[in-house]
């Protein structure tokens, strides 16, 4: 019990720094919640993990920089940047997934690792090693605490749970996003209903590809965008993934949102670069007791 | 195996092995560098191989086992006073079996994509404290030392020469190969095939098949350390880069592109795709990925044998 009050005066005289981060975590959950939904769902539909996943994110921010660059509208940059890297998505299924369709899992990690390879080598090539930086479309800020807080946060915040909110009821009600769903409860059936089930999964990996996308630009204020970045975030985003339970929607946003958390308050103790680990153990200990991950229903 | 082929393969083998003990002689030094080079990335590569090809199991976790390997015979040569040979093998292979215990502990409960990803998070965990440990791992620019002497302990010792070392990695990678081989085709590396072909069945029959796979995955470790070590030997320095998943994937690049199951094949992978490096290097320069990328992603689709099981099949036509 005496701990249990060290720790409750410790939180009490902390509280500043705890709401502070609890905020933070739920911002980099959102944008992490953005990407991995992307992630679960080419997953779900076509059993690809998609280690370039990270390479969509990293070429969205660029297309962002650019498209900032010419045209100095940050939302024509985020719309124009997901449809960019949606049609790449598109073409790099069509191109190398597809004749992969039916052969072991383990090769389509290996084709998207070497496009991950190759991506990250033509931005480098394309952008050089400076990082870039974009612009944030408006600059409020608000006084929490000690600190004044950018309002361009929340807004990210809200606009990612925007897109995940929309792709929900996309996937709910539209005809299409009924097509994907069953494709994914049944290939061979939704097949032989009639559904073009190849074009379902090319329409994932865009839809995937888009969000990447998304929250590239939207992150790309705060940390600088280089050839390097997806790297780290697709390696959380496997974390979130297999966290929330493989192909499970709902698990991997409510996954985001608890690592980026536990990575947060990480953070009041270690620096950043030690935090990660937080989040590697909370990987393990799913692992250990919950294989099939934390959100989801006990499987019978 | 018939006896014609029998015979067969160990007149290649004993050819390939007179052509590497006396290419350093003849060789420039640049290239001869290179030859000891591609021996162990193939080392590397065809520790990896007992995972993927044997046991079926893809892991992309070996950049821990190697780097832990070049970090432990940084240990050793750095504390221990004068530098020994032996003890820098002995430190780095204890780091690996350290680290590989560990990781296949955990990760053999899981199969397919889920082994994949937990392996390579494992390796990340490793080169996140690797990398922010700076006071006992020099962090982001990792530690140099000097290379031991070569000595066999109360009878002589002799500094390294290009050469000498050419040909000290040479019987160890050549002692691990016929080592490997030997395992794979023991008791013991037929119940892993099983375990490839059909894990349920081999489970029915009666085998532990997670004590299998952790044995497996230890094994593996224990090789891939190996290879750090004489990685370490070789370029005289540890750095957390050399712990970062992208050598795990090159691993599985030189299996793929050599041709999985075949432990010579891993071999043939790294000198094509290091020689791939060294060409394409000339016209791209740093960004010789691009086009390595491509050609690897166009072996996965229309290669998945890769080049020896192609060359193997071409043969038998």
């Amino acid at each position: 019990m005496d701990y249990l009050s060290l720790v409750w005066d410790w939180m009490v005289s902390h509280r500043d720094i705890i709401v502070i981060q609890t905020i933070n975590g739920v911002v980099t959950g959102m944008i992490l919640a953005l990407i991995a939904s992307g992630l679960t769902l080419i997953f779900g539909i076509m059993d690809v993990v998609n280690f370039a996943h990270g390479e969509l994110f990293m070429l969205g921010a660029y297309v962002g920089v650019v498209v900032l660059a010419t045209s100095g509208s940050f939302w024509l940059a985020l719309v124009l940047s997901t449809l960019v890297v949606a049609l790449l998505g598109a073409a790099l299924q069509i191109t190398t997934l597809r004749p992969l369709l039916g052969r072991d899992p383990l090769t389509t990690i290996l084709a998207t690792f070497g496009i991950s390879l190759v991506l990250q080598n033509y931005a480098l090539w394309q952008f050089g090693p400076v990082p870039r930086k974009i612009q944030e479309p408006f600059t409020g800020q608000f006084e929490l605490f000690y600190l004044v807080y950018p309002w361009y946060r929340i807004v990210i915040a809200l606009l990612s749970a925007g897109i995940i909110g929309g792709l929900y009821l996309f996937l709910k009600y539209g005809t299409y996003g009924i097509w994907i769903r069953a494709t994914t409860q049944d290939r061979v059936m939704a097949q032989a209903m009639g559904i073009p089930v190849p074009w379902v999964h090319t329409a994932v990996f865009a839809i995937g590809a888009g969000m990447a996308a998304a929250s590239g630009v939207l992150f790309g204020p705060l940390i600088g965008v280089n050839h390097a970045m997806g790297l780290d975030w697709v390696l959380k985003a496997f974390i979130v993934v297999v966290v929330g339970g493989m192909g499970n929607l709902g698990g991997s946003i409510a996954a985001s949102i608890f690592v980026s958390l536990l990575e947060a308050y990480a953070a009041i103790f270690v620096s950043p670069a030690q935090a990660i680990i937080v989040s590697f153990v909370a990987l393990i200990l799913t692992l250990l007791f919950r294989p099939t991950g934390l959100f989801v229903p006990t499987p019978k | 195996m018939s006896k014609t082929s029998h015979t067969g393969y160990w007149i290649a083998f004993g050819i390939v092995l007179a052509l590497l003990i006396v290419a350093p002689l003849v060789l420039p030094e640049f290239w001869r560098r290179f030859l000891t080079e591609i021996l162990i990335w193939g080392l590397l590569a065809m520790s990896s191989d007992i995972l993927i090809g044997y046991t079926g199991m893809v892991s992309f976790g070996h950049s821990a086992f190697f780097g832990l390997g070049m970090y432990g015979a940084a240990a050793a040569l750095l504390m221990v006073k004068p530098p020994n040979l032996w003890l820098a093998i002995l430190y780095g292979l204890a780091g690996s079996a350290m680290v590989a215990g560990f990781v296949a502990y955990f990760s053999t409960r899981l199969r397919d994509i889920y082994f994949a990803i937990t392996t390579l998070i494992f390796s990340q965990i490793f080169y996140v404290i690797i990398f922010t440990w700076t006071e006992v791992t020099g962090g982001e620019n990792g530690l140099t030392f000097s290379r031991p002497q070569f000595g066999i302990p109360g009878l002589y010792t002799v500094p390294f020469t290009s050469e000498t070392l050419h040909w000290f990695v040479l019987a160890v990678v050549t002692a691990s190969y016929l080592v490997v081989r030997r395992i794979t085709q023991s008791p013991f590396g037929m119940v892993l095939q099983s375990i490839r072909e059909n894990e349920a069945r081999t489970r029915a029959i009666g085998y532990p098949v997670e004590r299998y796979k952790i044995v497996a995955v230890m094994l593996s470790g224990l090789f891939a350390g190996l290879a750090g070590v004489l990685y370490a030997l070789q370029n005289r320095f540890a750095a957390p880069d050399f712990v970062y998943f992208l050598i795990s994937g090159e691993a599985v690049i030189f299996n793929v592109m050599g041709g999985i199951g075949t432990l010579v094949g891993p071999f043939f992978g790294a000198a094509f795709f290091l020689l791939l490096r060294e060409a394409f290097s000339r016209f791209f320069t740093e960004y010789y990925l691009i086009p390595v990328g491509i050609i690897f992603i166009l072996m996965v689709i229309f290669l998945p044998q890769g080049m020896l099981g192609f060359a193997k099949r071409w043969l038998n036509r």
